[in-house]
């Protein structure tokens, strides 16, 4: 079991309180996954100043940062560094001052926070209330089949403003990241979700969008998923066919929010008006700015 | 009738059951659900309870002879395992509704998502809107009415419980038929209906049940 969390805004006057928002829905599933907790927030520019690209990673202990040349926050176990390059050199220049150093996202308007403990404490480490941005997402994480590190949380985001989070386990994983690394995907983890994020971004690359990457997805992957992936523009919903883990959508003119539970989305404003329903089993739902 | 009020903005769901498990009234108000999860669980006696809100998880679940109304959605497991009484909800039920219920009364006056009345063992479950894939999953006794559409694999391993749908049934789950609607079938669908608070014309309605062609039906064939 774990929790999902997603919120993209369609009215501007709402963006700062987008952190509060989200803070208020990851409360709403930390029963479903206590163990840890991943948070990711799009246009954040008090951590990525516009221009700029960000590359949120997870340092090793006492990492100098100063070499970086870049602006660099810290929130727990992960530094957002900031520099008006792109984010492909800004990843570069990481990597190349920590090599064991892992690059949890990248971007020009994405953030990702990861942390292991009680995602209520997590969510203040992260600074999430006071996030700005139009949209975001968090994941309360219940591990069953990898350990509980930072490294393991949700959201994957393997491509530029990209994330993926995932509720469920996949079960031909082994065979489509065989698939992928025979392409030259190169893989961070032995994450089952890992693999789902990955295949996403080989399509987007390809030029797909984030409804047509998903339903090749549904079409590929085997197993139970409810999946929440973000990326640029686009914010989207997919379930496996047998919708065997949960998720509720609410939407009104303000907002689009997605969780595992309705009682995520109850502190939303507007929430009474809301036009509320479950994704259909292998229907996929895209949003985009 | 004296009227007790719970707001769950400031009382756990924990010290309502306890309420409601020992009551000192016939008659409660829930305010502020929220989605919390086993609100109104494990009824025991003839009380009521207008639940003003969402709810979540396991709603009513247990319930023995209680009346519980729900103002707004509810989430999975809606009622499982009921014994008796009423469970009505005004909007829509997750997935799982009415799940191993043995008896009583559920309506759902919106629609129902998947595997609604999964196993079900007697209860009567009355839907105004549609169901999902997979309802009367392993249905065993009791008779459900849906006065939408029902999704793919209804009745799926069927047993001996009677459902009427009047709309459109995707394809039908394994050994689960069409049935002739007959006049005893017709009564008890204008019964259900009306208790219900439903006013459709029970021609409009078709009859699906086992066809009794698995092999625990064949004497002889079992494998386990």
């Amino acid at each position: 079991m774990c929790g999902i969390v997603g919120l993209h805004l369609r009215d501007p006057g709402l963006h700062p309180q987008l952190g509060r928002l989200l803070e208020s829905m990851l409360c709403g599933v930390v029963e479903r996954g206590p163990d840890s907790a991943g948070v990711a927030v799009y246009g954040d520019r008090r951590r990525v100043p516009a221009g700029h690209a960000a590359v949120s990673v997870l340092l090793p202990p006492g990492a100098d940062t100063s070499a970086l040349d870049a602006h660099v926050s810290t929130a727990g176990d992960t530094a957002i560094v900031a520099a008006p390059v792109s984010p492909e050199d800004l990843v570069a220049r990481v990597k190349a001052l920590f090599p064991t150093a892992r690059v949890v996202g990248s971007g020009h308007d994405l953030t990702v926070y990861k942390g292991v403990g009680h995602p209520r404490d997590l969510a203040t480490t992260y600074g999430l209330a006071d996030a700005v941005g139009w949209q975001g997402l968090a994941h309360t994480r219940m591990a069953t089949e990898s350990a509980v590190t930072p490294e393991g949380c949700h959201p994957f985001s393997v491509g530029p403003d990209q994330c993926l989070v995932h509720n469920g386990s996949f079960s031909n994983h082994a065979s489509i990241r065989r698939e992928l690394v025979r392409q030259g995907v190169v893989f961070d983890s032995e994450n089952d979700s890992e693999v789902g994020a990955r295949f996403v971004a080989s399509r987007l690359a390809q030029g797909e969008d984030l409804e047509k990457a998903l339903l090749a997805l549904r079409e590929t992957f085997d197993g139970f998923y409810t999946l929440l992936v973000t990326s640029a523009d686009g914010f989207a919903v997919v379930r496996d066919p047998i919708a065997c883990k949960p998720a509720v959508i609410a939407e009104t003119d303000a907002w689009v929010a997605m969780a595992s539970e309705f009682r995520a989305l109850a502190p939303l404003p507007g929430i009474e008006h809301a036009r509320l329903y479950e994704p259909e089993p292998g229907r996929v739902y895209a949003w985009s700015r | 009738m004296e009227s007790l009020s719970f707001d769950l903005a400031n009382t756990t769901v924990r010290a309502l059951n306890a309420e409601l498990h020992d009551p000192s009234v016939k008659s409660y108000e829930v305010l502020h659900p929220d989605g919390a999860h086993a609100v109104a669980a494990g009824i025991d006696s003839g009380i009521a309870v207008e639940v003003r809100g969402h709810v979540g998880y396991y709603c009513a679940g247990m319930n023995d002879g209680g009346t519980v109304t729900v103002h707004g959605n509810a989430g999975t497991g809606l009622a499982e395992n009921m014994m008796s009484g009423t469970v009505r909800i005004a909007g829509d039920a997750s997935q799982s509704a009415g799940a191993t219920a043995h008896g009583g009364l559920l309506v759902i006056e919106g629609s129902a998502s998947m595997r609604c009345g999964i196993s079900m063992k007697g209860v009567d479950i009355v839907v105004g809107g549609s169901v999902g894939p997979m309802s009367a999953f392993m249905a065993q006794a009791g008779r459900m009415v849906v006065c939408g559409d029902a999704g793919d694999g209804l009745g799926d391993s069927i047993y001996e419980a009677r459902l009427y749908v009047r709309g459109r049934v995707g394809e039908l789950g394994a050994d689960c038929v069409e049935k002739e609607l007959r006049d005893e079938h017709r009564a008890e669908l204008a019964e259900l209906l009306a208790a219900a608070g439903l006013d459709h014309d029970v021609a409009d309605f078709r009859r699906y049940g086992s066809a009794r062609q698995l092999y625990h039906f064949q004497p002889g064939q079992g494998r386990y």
